[in-house]
């Protein structure tokens, strides 16, 4: 609005006299003349207001051509959203009602499947979300798409998702367009080369480290970090050359990931050179660690110093056998295979064996080798504290990982029956949702014996909110049957069957909620 | 009204919660879940019990033609998150073919219709007019000396200059506005408080606080002189000085469209107000319908963005003919099925000056702008004209919208033309709701 009306000179000299006073102004006349004439000046202003002079535009955010969900689910994410911070009720207990924070990262993954993009009016919404809650990041920013990117650019806020890795960046150039792609690679912002270098890679893979080469050497390690992690995706033989060479980087970590990129490629040199070294320590006969760790084995990112508390040759011995690859075991322990290597009292006098199981159970995650796994996950009734690899449900989950789906459920399911549910935690965290038949019986017979037992549901509550995320919505009617308040049991906890049937019912009414949930985002 | 084009939106029932926790609290009770027997009848009005974690389901009643609630829940909140539940409810998934009401629903809903049939303005009780006006003589002279004892504080200020204000502090007006509570003058009251908060507000300071002072004695100055104002004039300084409004004002029958609708917390958080904008859809007339809340007790009255509502509006006497009262309603409010036409940043600024003429103290005008474009900048937003080069500036705070909303407004632009409603006044422009292209569905900016 300008202020360059003809009358403004004279309302500089009101306020100038306003400042200073009336009396001691020459000329000020009375307070009241200066308030008469500000008024009406005042009043003229506002009433003359003309607009100012626009500033430059924002270019027009790009077109997003994926389809908005229905009306009904851009509805229900507005509600998840809203719902995402503060404490429900205080913070007490939750009652009967279901909590649906937890259900935003589902509606997030089914909005996907569908290839949905996110109503406008929610995209802010969405990137406050993703800003606090990093696990949602990559699907928050996804749904957002360049819309998403378009507001990022303006508020600094939100920048993280310029920076972070994929996200839906704007709209890539052909890959066969080599200037085009040479131009954006040079130029982009980093979330954008790394889709860049993504799709460069699946059209073909030994074009991504050319691309990478060019500017390799003026990157900042942070970045040069990133880049070398995007590859883990889709790792191949192709991608050697190129790791081998930055297992010189001036950089540790990155030194230490291209180490680990280049073991978990089975035919690489690296690990051919690791299996040589691992092969010399350990076999039928017993174990040796390496009594020194040599300048080739520090340019194959082995790590010299040990963490406080472990003896070095032990840290030595670990890093390698973990970088080694699986296969060279069977000929060294006379045509054995997994489950019987791993039943080998190796070395059982020298205490070796828990440190070569806990390198094993890491090459098997790292190699991804469903029957290392297999062997060393054991069976699932067999008490948890005596796995044959390794004792740590966290190593288990992993482990669990490299399994097929149906094997997963069925594993962890077996172990729920032989052992309960106090121990399960991690391992269904890792069970794909919705949870398979089986394992889903499992959780609700399980928990059923729980109430048996006269214990109060928040002993569960962990396994519960799982479960509100993850089973089966068909498991619902199954449930309602439990939703009754019986009496209490003799041995029970006061007023625990009336908790757990509110429990058993705020289960229901989310499974319910999460089929209304899906069918809603079912395009009509 | 249970017909499924008819259903509100969810961000319609949500706008009704009276707090955050509510609208969390009825967002969980929005699936089919704890929910059995839920029905809705033709007359508008839906029901259904809630299983809580007692053996007696709650019960639960709609009226959507009010919209009015009744809930067996011992909930203070109003609506209580049952109701918004069910309401949230019938907006995803409807409750069906309409039909006959269970009889705990039905006297409820008999007696409210009952009620609405009643004419307005039945109240009987006999005016003593002999006293009436003599209370009104005394709190005049109240004012009065109210007015006076201003006029010389602000004859102070001048004399002695603005320049010490920064130093003076707050605690001097504090004391000036508790005198004018107490001449009975609360619209001074307020003003005063406002001036206070000048000096502390930043560069160019003395200007602003300049123009408050003046407005402030001309304000004094009607008041003084209001016996001479034509009746228009006097009823506008009257409602500024804070009296309570006298007579009845113009009733206008319209499709009322809810533009609007936000709290502001007073400064001492002892009073929640609630500011419902609306429009005419056939006479163009905006109407502002105001609703207060005690503390921790949300306004009682609900509109959400988007509905019509056929309505009777009754308007005060004065104030640029914008405040309202909601009187009879003929039907049951339905959702807006088209965007309202916008004006141009010029004509929006004409509209607000040509509104000073009759309230030369009103801070803005209610404007639907557009199509413009949203100019999100480090120093300040504006919205520019989507054809030229004008634009107006948008106030950092204003409204009931946080900086969130802006960026709402943004995203829902994404550098393309909107139509945006919202206040426009001599700060610039506050948008409150805005539709985005292609879509007739309004957003409240939150």
């Amino acid at each position: 609005m300008d202020k360059g009306d003809e009358g403004y000179g004279e309302w500089e000299e009101l306020v100038a006299t306003a400042l200073l006073g009336t009396e001691r102004r020459r000329g000020g006349g009375s307070p009241e003349a200066l308030l008469d004439a500000a008024a009406v000046h005042a009043v003229r202003r506002r009433a003359g207001l003309r607009p100012a002079e626009a500033g430059p535009r924002p270019d027009p955010a790009p077109r997003d051509p994926r389809p908005a969900p229905p009306e009904a689910a851009g509805r229900r994410l507005a509600q998840l959203l809203a719902g995402r911070s503060g404490p429900v009720n205080g913070g007490g207990r939750r009652g009967s009602a279901p909590d649906l924070t937890e259900l935003l990262p589902q509606w997030l993954a089914a909005a996907a499947r569908h290839g949905y993009r996110s109503p406008a009016a929610l995209v802010p919404a969405l990137l406050d979300a993703a800003r606090a809650r990093t696990d949602l990041r990559p699907q928050a920013l996804a749904l957002a798409g360049t819309r998403g990117l378009w507001l990022a650019r303006m508020n600094p806020d939100w920048r993280f998702a310029l920076r972070g890795g994929s996200g839906g960046a704007g709209e890539l150039p052909a890959v066969t367009d080599r200037a085009a792609v040479e131009r954006l690679w040079q130029e982009g912002l980093f979330a954008e080369r790394v889709a860049l270098l993504g799709a460069v890679r699946a059209h073909e893979a030994a074009a991504a480290p050319r691309l990478l080469t060019t500017t390799w050497a003026t990157e900042r390690a942070e970045d040069r970090l990133m880049f070398l992690d995007s590859l883990r995706v889709g790792l191949s033989g192709d991608d050697e050359p190129f790791l081998e060479a930055a297992l010189g980087d001036r950089s540790r970590n990155v030194r230490s990931t291209a180490a680990e990129l280049l073991s978990a490629l089975p035919t690489s040199a690296l690990a051919g050179r690791m299996a040589e070294r691992a092969l010399a320590c350990v076999g039928p006969e017993g174990v040796t660690p390496p009594a020194e760790c040599d300048a080739g084995m520090l340019r194959d990112g082995v790590v010299k110093r040990p963490p406080a508390g472990r003896g070095e040759r032990a840290w030595w011995l670990g890093q390698l056998v973990e970088a080694a690859p699986l296969s060279c075991w069977r000929e060294r322990f006379g045509g054995l295979g997994p489950a019987e290597i791993v039943a080998l009292p190796v070395a059982v006098g020298d205490g070796w064996t828990e440190e070569l199981h806990a390198a094993w159970c890491r090459a098997a995650v790292r190699q991804r080798d469903a029957p290392w796994s297999r062997a060393l996950l054991g069976p699932a009734s067999a008490p948890p504290a005596a796995g044959p690899g390794t004792a740590s449900l966290a190593e288990r989950a992993k482990l669990l990982e490299t399994l097929p789906h149906a094997e997963r459920a069925e594993w962890v399911a077996e172990f729920i029956r032989a052992h309960g549910l106090s121990e399960a935690f991690q391992l269904l965290g890792v069970c794909v949702v919705p949870w398979a038949g089986a394992l889903g019986r499992a959780v609700v017979d399980a928990l059923d014996t729980a109430r048996d037992a006269g214990s109060y549901p928040w002993s569960f509550s962990g396994v519960m909110g799982l479960a509100e995320r993850c089973l089966d919505p068909a498991e619902a009617s199954r449930l309602e049957a439990l939703t009754t308040a019986a009496e209490d049991l003799p041995d029970a906890a006061p007023g625990a069957a009336a908790y757990w049937a509110e429990a058993f019912q705020r289960l229901v009414s989310t499974l319910r909620l999460r089929a209304t949930m899906l069918a809603e985002l079912t395009p009509a | 009204m249970t017909d499924q084009g008819d259903r509100w939106t969810a961000e319609q029932v949500l706008d009704l919660a009276p707090d955050d926790a509510s609208r969390k609290a009825g967002g969980r009770l929005g699936g089919a879940g704890p929910w059995l027997q839920i029905g809705g009848s033709a007359s508008g009005s839906v029901w259904g019990l809630c299983k809580g974690s007692g053996s007696k389901p709650y019960r639960t009643v709609v009226d959507l033609t009010g919209p009015a609630y009744k809930c067996s829940c011992p909930s203070r909140k109003f609506p209580c998150k049952h109701a918004l539940g069910l309401l949230l409810l019938w907006s995803a998934e409807g409750v069906g073919e309409p039909g006959e009401a269970p009889e705990w629903a039905a006297q409820w809903l008999a007696d409210r219709a009952a009620k609405a049939a009643r004419p307005p303005g039945g109240r009987t009780a006999p005016v003593d007019e002999e006293a009436a006006r003599k209370r009104a003589e005394r709190r005049a002279a109240r004012v009065g000396a109210g007015v006076t004892e201003l006029e010389q504080r602000l004859a102070d200020l001048l004399r002695g200059g603005l320049a010490g204000q920064e130093q003076a502090g707050y605690a001097g007006w504090e004391e000036t506005a508790a005198r004018m509570v107490d001449a009975q003058a609360p619209g001074l009251a307020g003003r005063v408080r406002e001036l206070g908060t000048i000096p502390s507000c930043g560069p160019g300071w003395p200007a602003r606080m300049l123009e408050e002072a003046a407005l402030l004695h001309l304000l004094d100055r009607a008041w003084l002189g209001v016996a001479g104002l034509p009746e228009e004039l006097a009823a506008t300084v009257r409602s500024r000085v804070g009296l309570p409004a006298s007579g009845e004002g113009e009733a206008v029958r319209d499709r009322w469209l809810v533009l609007a609708q936000y709290d502001t917390v007073s400064p001492d958080g002892r009073l929640t107000t609630r500011r419902i904008w609306l429009r005419g859809s056939a006479g163009g007339r905006p109407a502002l319908v105001l609703d207060f809340g005690p503390p921790g007790r949300p306004p009682g009255l609900a509109l959400p963005v988007g509905l019509v509502l056929e309505a009777e509006m009754r308007f005060r006497p004065g104030s640029a003919g914008l405040r309202a009262d909601l009187g009879e309603r003929f039907a049951a409010a339905v959702p807006c099925a088209e965007v309202p036409a916008g004006v141009s940043t010029g004509a929006a600024l004409e509209a607000y000056g040509a509104a000073l003429r009759e309230d030369p103290w009103l801070e803005s005008w209610p404007v639907v702008l557009g199509p413009v474009v949203p100019i999100p900048g480090e120093l300040g937003w504006q919205l520019a004209d989507a054809e030229g080069t004008s634009a107006l500036p948008v106030p950092l705070t204003g409204g009931g919208r946080s900086r969130g909303g802006l960026w709402q407004l943004a995203a829902l632009s994404g550098g393309g033309p909107v139509t945006v409603f919202g206040e426009c006044g001599h700060r610039g422009f506050t948008p409150l709701t805005a539709w985005q292209p292609g879509s007739t569905e309004p957003v409240a900016l939150s």
